[in-house]
């Protein structure tokens, strides 16, 4: 078994917003019958709540915080699931399955595993 | 280097290729086995001009792979310090030969594991040529273009993908078949296409990028008979091969289809291009795929008996098919040719209209502005054609034909 982060990338929405709700249950829905292949999973608050954080020139220096996102995109890291699969067909077949996959893009990155 | 070394070379080189594929599942990584073949290679192209070929080359090779791929994973394992079940090493050490209905269903999971939509289309190429054709990064990097050691770093890149992402070396499901099909016959495609018509200069290189796309060609039809894909790439692969002599005389100058000597063509490829052709249409009943239309434009071509007695009309209807199912500016292009041929230069000229242009488009537009007899306009289309990478045979052809209509400008 591998694991694979599947990080969504959807328009930069507010998920407490009433016009979300049915959108919401469609992500229930996927976490639901997929339950079996996520080990975790997380929603995020839009990017306008987001904090950039820098430590200026080594560790110990002055730490910079800054009014986030990142970069400026018009799709936005909304969420991520990390996924347990067979092998790359396998995670791709349950990443289709998650609304973002057509409501913007689901990127699957491979978890490196120490062992 | 001999021509009888080329042939050994050439062997040792698709026998090593078939060698890999079972490999690859038995020793269950991609850069061990392509290691431990390229050792067995390297063998035998050092020891078989010495000591002549073995009385079965296609053993040998295999025995010494899988020693070699032995050797490597002792490496691996004393140096990693740990241990690991012997389990891939015992199969490796049986002295038998796998069944060739193994070796076949290995060869077509490395094909798809190549072609993986997952892969970028450059990895796909370069990975296929790596592994389906046994060419070395070297090699590669001369055909696509590129410099060895960026080939190398593209190589080990979609290696490390393939084993990162867990992409699978498996034969895809029926469900996934069509599209992972489309993937594998648009790296073959794309592959023939980059020998047939090379980008710039002179490119000097020892690999028949063509050879290698057909004979990828015939074993994906060969390892799947019943689809209808692949058959109708290698019909057209084989309808183009069939008139590529004729494409540049002796002196390396380009020689338009009107003029070509059509007795030279190869009649056994057209015809079986033909066949393969009407078999692959016959699985799809009536729904033409993008490479039946272009083998069907082909096939037109290779039949006719003079450039006079080319069906341009069909041809013309070929091309709307193929631009409803296929759109590109390329097909476009090509349609206005077949219009102008079917119903004149002015019609021609019309349909150049509605393309985005290009070089080739000035080119086009060019013959067919001196076929109305407005040669000052030619001259200036050619002028702008001859912008831009071109092939050394192309660029002396147009201009040659842009001095011939700069005189009868002047007149």
């Amino acid at each position: 078994m591998a694991q694979y982060l599947a990080l969504t990338y959807t328009a930069d929405v507010d998920w407490f917003a009433p016009e979300q709700a049915e959108g919401l249950a469609e992500y229930r829905q996927f976490a639901r019958e997929d339950a079996d292949s996520i080990l975790a999973s997380a929603v995020l608050h839009p990017t306008s709540t987001a904090t950039i954080v820098r430590v200026a020139g080594a560790r110990g220096g002055d730490v910079v915080t800054a009014d986030g996102p990142y970069a400026e995109t018009k799709e936005a890291l909304t969420g991520y699931y990390l996924l347990e699969a067979d092998d790359l067909d396998a995670a791709v077949a349950v990443a289709a399955r998650i609304p973002a996959a057509w409501n913007g893009a689901v990127e699957l990155r491979p978890v490196i595993r120490w062992n | 280097m001999t021509e009888a070394y080329d042939r050994l070379a050439e062997t040792v080189r698709v026998e090593g290729a078939r060698v890999l594929a079972t490999l690859v599942r038995t020793v269950g990584s991609l850069p061990v086995a392509e290691d431990a073949v390229q050792e067995a290679v390297l063998a035998a192209l050092r020891d078989w001009p010495r000591t002549g070929v073995p009385a079965q080359p296609r053993a040998w090779l295999t025995v010494t792979a899988r020693r070699k791929a032995i050797d490597i994973l002792r490496r691996e394992r004393a140096r990693a310090d740990k241990e690991r079940d012997g389990g891939d090493l015992m199969e490796l050490s049986t002295p038998d030969l796998p069944p060739e209905s193994t070796v076949r269903d290995d060869q077509l999971r490395l094909i798809f594991t190549c072609c993986h939509p997952a892969l970028s289309p450059d990895a796909r190429v370069a990975l296929a040529l790596r592994t389906l054709c046994g060419l070395s990064p070297a090699q590669i990097a001369a055909v696509l273009l590129t410099t060895e050691p960026a080939m190398a770093k593209r190589l080990t890149r979609t290696r490390q993908k393939i084993a990162a992402a867990r992409i699978p070396y498996r034969v895809p499901s029926e469900a996934d078949l069509p599209g992972r099909l489309a993937a594998v016959c648009g790296v073959i495609h794309g592959l023939y296409t980059s020998g047939h018509a090379p980008l710039g200069g002179e490119v000097a290189v020892d690999i028949d990028v063509c050879a290698e796309a057909v004979r990828l060609g015939r074993l994906l039809h060969d390892l799947l008979p019943d689809e209808a894909m692949p058959a109708a790439v290698l019909a057209l692969m084989l309808l183009t091969e069939a008139r590529r002599p004729t494409r540049i005389d002796d002196t390396g100058d380009v020689v338009l289809l009107a003029d070509q000597d059509r007795s030279r063509w190869d009649a056994a490829r057209i015809a079986e291009g033909c066949a393969l052709l009407d078999a692959s249409l016959r699985c799809t009943r009536g729904v033409a795929d993008p490479y039946q239309l272009q083998a069907a434009i082909a096939a037109e071509h290779a039949r006719a008996a003079s450039y006079a007695e080319t069906d341009w009309a069909q041809i013309v209807r070929l091309y709307d098919l193929l631009l409803t199912v296929a759109p590109s500016p390329a097909a476009a292009l090509s349609r206005a040719v077949a219009v102008a041929e079917a119903t004149g230069a002015a019609a021609g000229l019309a349909a150049l209209e509605a393309i985005p242009s290009s070089a080739r488009w000035h080119a086009v537009r060019g013959e067919l502005l001196a076929r109305e007899g407005r040669y000052a306009e030619a001259v200036e289309a050619a002028t702008r054609s001859l912008t831009g990478e071109l092939t050394s045979p192309e660029r002396l052809y147009r201009e040659r034909r842009r001095a011939s209509w700069a005189t009868m400008a002047a007149r």
